[in-house]
């Protein structure tokens, strides 16, 4: 298979740019299937909790599955590693009011991004808040502040976000945020939560972004950013310098970077959560990609049955084989188990 | 009596802009403990704006957590909740939540004890000073919450298109709120809202009707000053005076800069003689009044005075905190100085980490080497024990 990477400086003047909100048809083409299977039910929720839409999932070390969702409030829950519900964390908290991630780092720390209080919110393990970045809006001033036109959308502020999206740490625990819908970048903190640089602005060209939506980060520090209307992931070194980017694989809604001696991406090319389906009919596929680019192979498409994906937003690669997907549109997390070793030998590469 | 408050190098070097942050101050050296308060498993802090202790040494915690709900589907826009109470002994144990639910219990500012173990709280949201005895149960309650507010209608081009993508209509995120009246009380607040009758910006009207409120204080007979209100360049800039029974007796200031007025307030303190030291934020300054309001002294230290608190016993000192603001960890240091202004030296810095301070809202110092502060920034309350002379 031929490899899709583009170098920056090569293709400045050919890309083309996607339309706001468009959502591709994957350029890529006769990608071998991988063989998976979904396991049924796997979340056990106690009577009367529910999921609402599925926003983020992410495991720890010890595959406890923690699930952050859109419902009545936005909220927080952990399940073991065989499903069964262990406990909310974070009821009623100051900073969830709009799930956007959640992910877990090395030291089972919890951290959620919220991008309606404009805050990531990080939980030690016991699941107490240990440290925020950002600020919710102050309700007062918003009271006296609001001439009908709102709040200003790029503040690109040290430390205010707006609607962020994403989080990811480096060996050396410096924090990396993409933020988000309303500033098209990426910023970078210490381990400390202190500032250390953005970059990034919104636009079409190497180095720009256009709703930098989900990111991953390699074991080497690289930063890959899902640049979602811009329909392409883009991979920045540790100093958020862009380095390449893949474009074929449509829209990436979400991606997941496995640990490892042999890292892959995961990239789902989402279906739009507007119901269309002609967008569906070519959308809603995950890619498996080696980290240079190359495609491996995918599975899945669009749709509400098992094996069939709803808008999914975040991935969970801890195994790359044993993979949780968080979906918008069916309100659930399911279990995917990949079977590679079942795909034909002529596929992927 | 003309006190002169002059920091350090006097008036010259004031004049010049010189700031407590570019004097030198000897450091002083502190532990501190950001993991005192225990929280049952399912209660969390959020912003900590208020932090104070009783008699008995234990701390009462007032914090903006979960979220605000408005209305839809009612005549106008009704709103609740945003802020709770919480009270820990002095070993840092849950001991319970005061106020659940309470109708003024909306955007934390400040908690403070009177002399009696009554909890006062101050809350810039519902505008109010509420007064609850000892064991919990409400005994007086200042000015009025705004009946409803007013939700914005859709500015054209904010955000970005609906929450996943779909081009709809921009989410209403931030939700809720008006253009405020003149007087920059939300709408629908009570009369007062900033502009009395014919009265100077900022003077307000004859009577317990606040904005934005800063903070309360009592004099040795019980008279209750109220530092009113935070709003910058909007709503009232004033000190009320009410007697114990919270019936009005003066007030004074207006917007502005000249001695005796304000422009966002930021706490209040009261030291053994009767003296009233405002936190003039916008004016970085701290004012000093007698009881009737006359000006006494000032003192600028060269920053926004974002909490200030007067230590009681026979040697009083105060402390202000030189809080760092949303979008810098810069500043953040704590000062501790005579009541004439001097410096006696300062401690701590801007950060997340425990020791380091993130918006510090509020300090209690009951014991003048032993502190609480309430951190906006990073949620939370930390036990300070100070090191004089280490």
């Amino acid at each position: 298979m031929r490899r899709f990477i583009i170098a920056s400086g090569v293709i400045v003047g050919l890309l083309s740019a996607s339309p706001l909100f468009a959502q591709s048809k994957a350029k890529a083409e006769n990608v071998p299937e991988i063989p998976f299977e979904s396991v049924p039910n796997f979340l056990k929720f106690p009577a009367n909790l529910y999921l609402g839409e599925g926003i983020g999932v992410a495991t720890n070390s010890k595959g406890h599955v923690f699930v952050y969702t859109r419902s009545g409030d936005t909220r927080l829950f952990e399940f073991d590693q065989n499903g069964a519900f262990v406990r909310e964390i974070g009821a009623g908290l100051y900073g969830f009011t709009f799930a956007h991630a959640v992910r877990v780092d090395k030291d089972d720390n919890i951290w959620t991004v919220d991008e309606g209080s404009n805050m990531v919110i990080k939980f030690n393990p016991a699941g107490r808040v240990v440290m925020v970045i950002g600020r919710r809006p102050d309700a007062v001033d918003e009271l006296t502040a609001m001439s009908g036109q709102g709040s200003a959308p790029h503040p690109n502020k040290p430390y205010t976000f707006s609607r962020p999206t994403d989080v990811g740490w480096d060996a050396q625990g410096n924090i990396f945020v993409t933020d988000g819908y309303g500033d098209d970048r990426v910023v970078k903190f210490d381990k400390n939560g202190r500032f250390i640089k953005s970059a990034g602005t919104a636009g079409n060209g190497p180095g720009q972004l256009r709703l930098p939506h989900t990111m991953a980060m390699d074991a080497a520090g690289n930063v890959y950013i899902g640049d979602r209307s811009n329909a392409r992931v883009q991979v920045w070194d540790n100093d958020l310098n862009f380095k390449t980017m893949f474009d074929n694989v449509g829209s990436p809604w979400a991606v997941c970077v496995s640990p490892g001696p042999h890292q892959y991406l995961f990239v789902s090319n989402s279906v739009p959560d507007n119901g269309d389906s002609r967008a569906a009919a070519q959308t809603g596929e995950i890619y498996k990609m080696e980290l240079d680019g190359t495609i491996i192979g995918k599975f899945g498409k669009a749709g509400k049955a098992l094996k069939e994906f709803s808008t999914v937003h975040e991935i969970d690669c801890r195994n790359p084989n044993e993979l949780f997907v968080s979906e918008i549109t069916d309100w659930r997390v399911q279990k995917i188990v990949l079977k590679p070793q079942a795909m034909k030998s002529s596929g992927g590469r | 009596m003309r006190r002169a408050f002059r920091l350090l190098t006097g008036a010259a070097a004031l004049a010049l802009g010189a700031s407590l942050a570019a004097q030198t101050a000897p450091e002083i050296a502190y532990d501190a403990n950001a993991d005192l308060l225990k929280l049952p498993d399912s209660t969390h802090f959020g912003e900590v704006a208020g932090v104070a202790t009783n008699s008995k040494g234990h701390i009462f915690v007032y914090t903006r957590t979960g979220a605000a709900h408005a209305t839809v589907g009612t005549s106008r826009t009704f709103y609740k909740s945003g802020s709770r109470l919480f009270e820990f002994d002095q070993t840092g144990k849950f001991v319970r939540e005061i106020g659940v639910g309470v109708y003024g219990f909306n955007n934390a500012q400040a908690v403070r004890i009177d002399p009696q173990d009554n909890i006062w709280v101050v809350d810039r949201g519902s505008t109010q000073v509420i007064k609850f005895d000892p064991e919990g149960r409400i005994q007086l309650v200042m000015s009025r919450k705004p009946e409803a507010i007013a939700v914005r209608a859709p500015a054209p081009g904010a955000g970005r298109g609906g929450a996943e993508g779909r081009g709809g209509p921009p989410p209403e995120g931030r939700g809720v709120g008006a253009p405020p009246p003149p007087g920059g009380a939300p709408a629908a607040a009570p009369a007062g809202g900033g502009r009395g009758p014919a009265g100077p910006a900022g003077a307000g009207i004859p009577g317990d009707s606040f904005t934005r409120t800063a903070g309360v204080a009592w004099d040795a007979q019980g008279n209750i000053y109220v530092a009113d209100g935070q709003g910058d360049g909007i709503g009232n800039a004033r000190v009320a005076k009410f007697d114990k029974d919270a019936h009005f007796i003066k007030s004074w200031g207006q917007r502005g800069t000249n001695p005796g007025e304000f422009n966002s307030l930021r706490g209040i303190a009261i030291d053994a003689k009767g003296l009233v030291y405002v936190a003039d934020g916008g004016n970085k300054r701290i004012q000093v009044f007698d009881g009737d309001g006359n000006v006494k002294a000032s003192v600028s230290p060269g920053f926004v005075p974002a909490a200030i608190c007067i230590t009681p016993g026979p040697h009083q000192y105060m402390y202000i905190s030189n809080s760092n603001d949303t979008d810098s960890l810069d500043n953040g240091e704590i000062y501790k100085v005579e009541l004439d202004g001097k410096i006696v030296g300062k401690f701590g810095r801007a950060g997340r980490v425990p020791k380091e301070f993130n918006i510090v809202n509020q300090i209690d110092c009951r014991n003048e080497n032993e502190l609480f502060v309430a951190e906006l920034g990073s949620w939370r309350v930390q036990k300070l024990t100070l090191k004089p002379g280490k």
